[in-house]
């Protein structure tokens, strides 16, 4: 594959044979897929069949054992992975607050770059996750659903071009899993991101998601539309 | 009590040796009743030490002999030694080893030669050889401390670390809060016994000097040197180690390989 630039025709994420080994387990088996931009993915599939594992192979945390991942067409190899990450931004299962404020937490990924982001910028970073006026708020006192969607404006805050979320609502409880799939949905369709969302819930994934990976041991078992896939 | 039945100094040190092991053996003994199992350890640890500590008094009887250059194998030896056991602290961390030999004989190396230099160590073999002694284990110690709490904190804090990757960050300012906090731990005994000298304890090198015949004021402030050597050393080194294990814990991709598991 050649490092050849970016054009509209070319994926924004392309994975090609991407495995992943570690002593006496795979992990990642040989998966090869490809989303557009602008496209939703759902990662399905049962516990232990390799849907984190593939995210950190996305977002480049864990290193591939053979095979690799094309960000717009480039080999992410040989993308500094501080970059990187930032173009391939990740929501964890945990949003991992770091201690201070709500406004001292979104500005960490910019200020990594040298940026300081605005007061504008911060509070409609915040509208977008629905947490107006939550600039001053210290962390440890905030819901789980408030702490994963300051986990996502956290995020969202270093402009990504790419947005993987780990299982983002899998920690919550039902009306804080509604809040943050709202504040999902606003961002997804509303705003046109590129997302990955791996999910063991097969109803979310249908209401999130346009297209569907189903892994099971770490292998890709079917790919395509959502309901397709779902169906199966 | 004991000098009315041992009368050689040999025989007297052997019964000096064997009454305070008993009272540790006693210990162990009393942690038992409690379901705490010592036994083995401790008596490894306790004829280990003592079979180390007579060959030593043997090595220095042969040194003593010796042309002064020969301290700088042993002393040489004991920090190979000293990295070799404050590695074991850091289970798991690349390279432990290296980064243990690098941070001591740049602590305590660098220090030993620098006060032997000025005149502040005797070149001595009978004064350079303990005293160096001293500072290597002590920079050991702090070494291992160190070690030991960056290992344990990086594990218990992998979501945190991982995140600031995620966000950007550089993986040295990932665990910058880890690596602050495992220097300040590891040098709290060192500051503790210079801030207690002399209200909580009278080290052994001071009472080894006021027992061979030495005033003791001169006693008190050559012990003030010493305890500032191993400060000064221990910091050197703690800081030495902890700049080099944060960089051993992650991959050239800025990866945290360091993980609870692996």
């Amino acid at each position: 594959m050649s490092n050849s630039p970016s054009t509209s025709a070319v994926p924004i994420l392309r994975t090609e044979h991407l495995t992943r080994v570690i002593p006496g387990k795979t992990l990642v088996d040989d998966v090869s897929f490809e989303l557009q931009r602008g496209g939703v993915l759902a990662i399905t599939g049962p516990s232990g069949s390799g849907k984190t594992s593939l995210l950190r192979l996305l977002n480049r945390l864990d290193e591939p054992t053979s095979g690799s991942v094309y960000f717009e067409g480039t080999d992410y190899r040989s993308i500094p992975p501080r970059e990187l990450r930032r173009q391939l931004g990740m929501v964890t299962q945990r949003p991992y607050l770091f201690s201070g404020t709500v406004a001292e937490n979104l500005r960490f990924g910019p200020a990594q770059r040298g940026e300081t982001i605005s007061c504008e910028l911060l509070a409609q970073l915040l509208a977008r996750v629905g947490l107006q006026g939550y600039e001053e708020r210290n962390v440890a006192n905030l819901s789980g659903g408030e702490a994963q969607r300051v986990s996502l404006a956290r995020t969202l805050a270093n402009s990504p071009s790419v947005l993987l979320l780990d299982e983002p609502t899998s920690a919550l409880d039902d009306a804080a899993k509604l809040e943050v799939e709202s504040s999902l949905q606003h961002i997804m369709h509303g705003q046109g991101l590129t997302c990955v969302i791996v999910t063991h819930d097969v109803a979310q994934a249908a209401r999130l998601a346009e297209r569907a990976l189903l892994l099971a041991n770490g292998r890709l078992m079917s790919e395509g539309p959502v309901q397709e896939v779902l169906d199966a | 009590m004991l000098k009315l039945f041992f009368h050689s100094q040999l025989s007297l040190g052997l019964a000096r040796a064997t009454a305070a092991a008993l009272a540790a053996l006693a210990v162990v003994l009393l942690a038992r009743r409690r379901q705490i199992h010592l036994e083995a350890e401790a008596l490894i640890a306790m004829a280990r030490g003592f079979v180390q500590i007579v060959a030593v008094g043997s090595v220095l009887l042969f040194l003593l002999r010796g042309p002064h250059w020969t301290s700088i194998f042993l002393l040489a030896g004991m920090i190979v030694a000293a990295a070799a056991t404050s590695a074991r602290r850091a289970k798991g961390v690349p390279q432990a080893f290296q980064v243990s030999a690098y941070a001591i004989a740049c602590g305590a190396g660098s220090l030993i030669l620098l006060m032997t230099w000025l005149g502040v160590i005797d070149t001595g073999i009978t004064s350079l050889v303990p005293v160096g002694s001293m500072i290597i284990a002590n920079a050991m110690n702090t070494n291992g401390l160190a070690l030991n709490r960056f290992r344990a904190d990086v594990l218990a804090h992998v979501g945190e670390i991982e995140t600031a990757l995620a966000l950007g960050a550089a993986s040295e300012t990932s665990v910058a809060g880890y690596v602050q906090a495992s220097f300040e731990a590891s040098l709290i005994p060192a500051i503790d016994n210079l801030r207690s000298l002399g209200i909580v304890w009278i080290p052994g090198l001071m009472a080894g000097m006021l027992l061979s015949g030495a005033r003791p004021l001169y006693a008190a402030v050559y012990q003030f040197v010493v305890l500032s050597m191993i400060l000064a050393a221990s910091g050197l080194t703690s800081l030495v180690s902890t700049v080099l294990v944060r960089s051993r814990v992650f991959s050239a991709a800025d990866q945290l390989v360091l993980q609870p598991g692996r």
